[in-house]
């Protein structure tokens, strides 16, 4: 029992995640649409269903809590109360709050301390004050019609809206850890208790009365729009030890046609189609089938009948459903279905996939060589399916970056009134993707970034105005794929960077010469050094000089760079590239000298034979005139320190990478080549240039090259050759990346 | 599982401390069993039960019923929030008879 509820649990958690995830979104776009009866109905249902799934945990405190936000927001949809900024304000609190109880009571399993019963308590003052009428004890209950006309079928007027559950707990309920008051309390959540009765008539003396057993009983009449199912489904884990029953209110079979009317059409049996609208349980269909099967016929109107003979299902209904499975036999609409898959599971898939597609790759190379025409087409298809399943298995771990950049949604309107300044959000590309573990620890270098911008880069409004900007300030987070790459850009439209003040800055720390002559890109990244910074004032967010450096290290751990761009008085820019590193790419394979190196499909551009000629001409100097354009390349075996002799044929690869091209010098061009990226051990971790290795298909290991790093070692190579030779006014350069 | 004890010419007052549950159950009724029966009403102040699940309920209800039978009273007083919660749940403040304090504002 315990295990199960343990994965219920977490099912819960993260479910309910999910839901707060939802009402953050849904509330800031209601405070911009406060009209939208849809958003505020997502914002009930989604603390409506965080109430009561905590309610069948036990978990009192979120119950408690989110049933007062539960209440306002009730009031709110039937137009009691009105969408205020404060209300929208203490609506996130809360949600806020929620959350908090969710790690701390749910995850945790701990109960609340002085500062959260504190802060619980101020919560629900501020919400009170919102509350028009107070809730006090069980209402005045008056069976009510519902708040739609519902047309009711003749002979089947409704009488009551009530349901009437009637309990009687066995003797072991306490025993086995189950409380009947936690059940009441859960169906409370699901409607209204109009009526209890406690009955305690089974209690013995007190002489043989066993203080461990339970001889409670209960008749409840329940005013609820929860279906059969759903309050059938509370009783759930004491289904065995109890007898239950529940009665329906007989205005709802109105409701059950219409539910099935209205149901998008598909091809389900009749029994399930009746589950699936309430009119049963599944455990009652269960019995219908089983009547049904020793009755030899299989025809669906007589699973009807047998239904009604049963009693558990009115005539009325049966019809409907049977009228609507003989109207629907195509068109069968695809809903969004999630399934939810624990992150290892993926990465055990993708590992396995790697291995086929290495092993496939044998098999293919094998096959050539055995010039066995129908092995060679068998394995070909092979090939095929292996990289369906590549690019499939690869999709799944990519998810949008949409949903990151939606997080700062909550975080622009919390600053910008931080800081009272007026900064709208702007979001764009949001349905790129990227690689889930990438996505993971881009959170935070952005979000410093954002801060910065907002903090230091927007002005106040009077500020803007008076520069004759709109007063309200645009923040813009934009997203996109370029070769390879994923590119992210934070842009401002604030003040920009101040190029003297940087200079400035960086000369009096040192950093640069007095009179040294920088470009522009290479001001804007001294701001990348640690401990920068030219704000005038410190916030709690920054100015203090420990991010940018922070952001830049962590961003080039994910093998990606950062720029900055900037113009005074218009906004700064600042551009994010990450590769979409995979534990599969696509690779171009080459030979230097007796060693194979994979270089990445998508940074290579062309390959060019280096001729006679056109060595002769680079006149020993590393860069040649590729057709007009100057290509600085290098030599991988004088690189890489490769013994043996120069090829007599040699190519170059040219790649490109953050706009710039290179070249590499090889011996030997051997082709497109699928390749499974095996990590270098941690000893090789800080080598520069090799990102990986790989087997081939005839098992000598490849190094997969690392093109930016290995670009930017062999400039930082050459420079530090140059610097020797240079005057004596440079002293040390920034670095260029 | 504290109880504290006073006994008195006309009745006798206990105090019970701490959770009326699953867990203290067959405690609290092998404490109260010589209480029930000495022939003396009974009160039970509640003000410092931290909870109360329906085994503490039930037991509340059989004592009632003991004492009714007996001929002697049995009065719950100062009923602290959890208790009042539980009454109120299953409506049973009208059972007990016993006077409650109004619901806290922020008694959720």
């Amino acid at each position: 029992m315990s295990i199960n509820l343990d994965q219920a649990l977490q099912t819960y958690i993260a479910e309910a995640r999910e839901l707060l995830e939802e009402m953050e979104s849904a509330l800031l776009t209601l405070e911009n649409d406060p009209d939208n009866s849809e958003l505020i109905g997502a914002i009930f249902r989604a603390a409506h269903t965080i109430k009561g799934s905590a309610g069948l945990f036990g978990l009192q405190p979120i119950v408690s809590f989110t049933h007062i936000v539960e209440d306002l927001l009730d009031q709110v949809r039937n137009q009691q109360l009105a969408i205020t900024t404060t209300l929208i304000k203490d609506l996130l609190e809360s949600r806020d709050h929620i959350e908090r109880l969710v790690r701390l009571v749910a995850e945790q399993g701990a109960s609340l301390g002085d500062d959260e019963q504190a802060l619980d308590s101020q919560l629900r003052l501020n919400l009170a004050r919102h509350q028009t009428a107070r809730q006090t004890g069980l209402p005045e209950c008056t069976p009510s019609a519902g708040p739609e006309p519902v047309s009711k079928e003749e002979g089947h007027v409704s009488a009551t809206s009530l349901w009437h559950i009637s309990l009687r707990f066995g003797p072991d309920v306490l025993r086995n850890g189950m409380d009947p008051a936690s059940f009441l309390r859960y169906l409370g959540t699901m409607g209204t208790l109009c009526a209890i009765e406690t009955l305690h008539d089974a209690l013995p003396d007190w002489e043989h009365f066993d203080p461990e057993s339970c001889y409670l009983g209960y008749e409840l009449d329940v005013d609820t729009q929860a279906d059969k199912g759903a309050l059938s489904d509370v009783f759930e884990f004491v289904r065995d030890d109890c007898r239950i029953t529940i009665l329906p209110p007989h205005s709802k079979l109105a409701e059950y046609i219409a539910l099935i009317h209205d149901l998008p059409e598909d091809n389900d049996m009749l029994g399930q189609l009746l589950v699936k609208t309430g009119a049963l349980t599944a455990s009652e269909l269960a019995l219908g089938l089983q009547t049904q099967h020793d009755s030899p016929q299989t025809d669906s109107s007589k699973l009807g009948e047998i239904l009604i003979a049963q009693g558990a299902v009115n005539e009325v209904v049966v019809d409907a459903a049977l009228k609507k499975q003989h109207q629907n036999k195509e068109n069968k609409t695809k809903e969004g279905r999630y399934v939810r898959v624990h992150a290892d599971k993926l990465d055990d898939l993708i590992n396995l996939v790697g291995e086929l597609v290495v092993a496939s790759s044998g098999a293919s190379l094998l096959a050539q060589r055995s010039r066995d025409s129908q092995l060679q087409e068998a394995n070909s298809t092979i090939a095929m399916l292996v990289e369906e399943i590549r690019d499939g298995a690869l999709r799944l771990r990519m998810v949008p970056i949409g949903d990151t950049f939606n997080r700062f949604q909550r975080v622009v309107r919390d600053v910008s009134h931080e800081l009272n300044k007026d900064i709208a959000l702007v979001i764009t590309g949001g349905d790129t993707e990227l690689d889930k573990s990438v996505v993971e620890k881009i959170g935070d270098p952005l979000m410093h970034l954002v801060r910065n911008s907002m903090d230091h880069g927007i002005e106040s409004a009077g500020q803007r105005l008076a520069a004759g900007k709109p007063a309200r300030g645009t923040l813009t987070l934009n997203a996109y794929h370029d070769s390879g790459s994923i590119v992210i850009e934070i842009k401002d439209d604030g003040a920009g960077l101040n190029q003297a003040k940087i200079l400035q800055k960086a000369q009096e720390r040192g950093l640069v010469a007095a009179n040294a002559v920088l470009t522009d890109q290479e001001i804007y990244q001294l701001i990348f050094e640690p401990g920068f910074s030219t704000a005038e004032t410190i916030t709690n967010l920054s100015g203090r000089g420990v991010g940018m450096d922070v952001v830049k290290r962590n961003i080039q751990a994910l093998r990606g760079s950062v720029e900055l761009d900037s113009k005074p008085g218009q906004g700064t820019r600042v551009q994010i590239r990450l590769p979409l590193t995979l534990a599969i790419i696509d690779g171009f394979l080459v030979r230097v000298s007796t060693t194979h190196y994979v270089i990445p499909l998508d940074m290579v551009i062309e390959c060019v034979e280096l001729t006679q000629s056109a060595l002769a001409d680079t006149q020993g100097r590393n860069y040649l005139n590729l057709r007009g354009e100057v290509l600085p390349f290098v030599r991988l075996q004088h690189y890489f320190d490769v013994e043996g002799a120069r090829g007599r044929r040699e190519n170059i690869v040219v790649v490109s990478h953050g706009g710039k091209k290179s070249g590499l010098v090889v011996d030997e061009l051997l082709g497109e080549f699928q390749t499974v990226i095996k990590p270098l051990g941690k000893l090789f971790q800080r080598l520069q240039g090799i990102s990986g290795s790989t087997i081939l298909g005839g098992g000598e290991v490849a190094l997969i090259l690392d093109i930016p790093s290995l670009i930017q070692h062999a400039i930082d190579q050459e420079l530090s050759q140059l610097s020797q030779y240079a005057l004596p006014r440079q002293q040390t350069q920034p670095r260029v990346n | 599982m504290p109880l504290h004890i006073e006994t008195g010419e006309h009745k006798t007052l206990v105090k019970v401390s701490g959770e009326m549950t699953i867990y203290t159950a067959a405690e609290l009724k092998l404490a109260l069993t010589p209480l029930l029966y000495r022939q003396q009403a009974l009160e039970l102040d509640l003000s410092q039960v931290s909870e109360m699940d329906s085994a503490g309920l039930q037991l509340l209800l059989a004592a009632k019923k003991t004492a009714q039978q007996s001929g002697y009273p049995l009065h719950l007083i100062m009923h602290s929030h959890a208790v009042l919660d539980a009454l109120e749940l299953c409506q049973l403040t009208a059972f007990f008879g016993d006077p409650t304090l109004m619901p806290h504002a922020d008694h959720g």
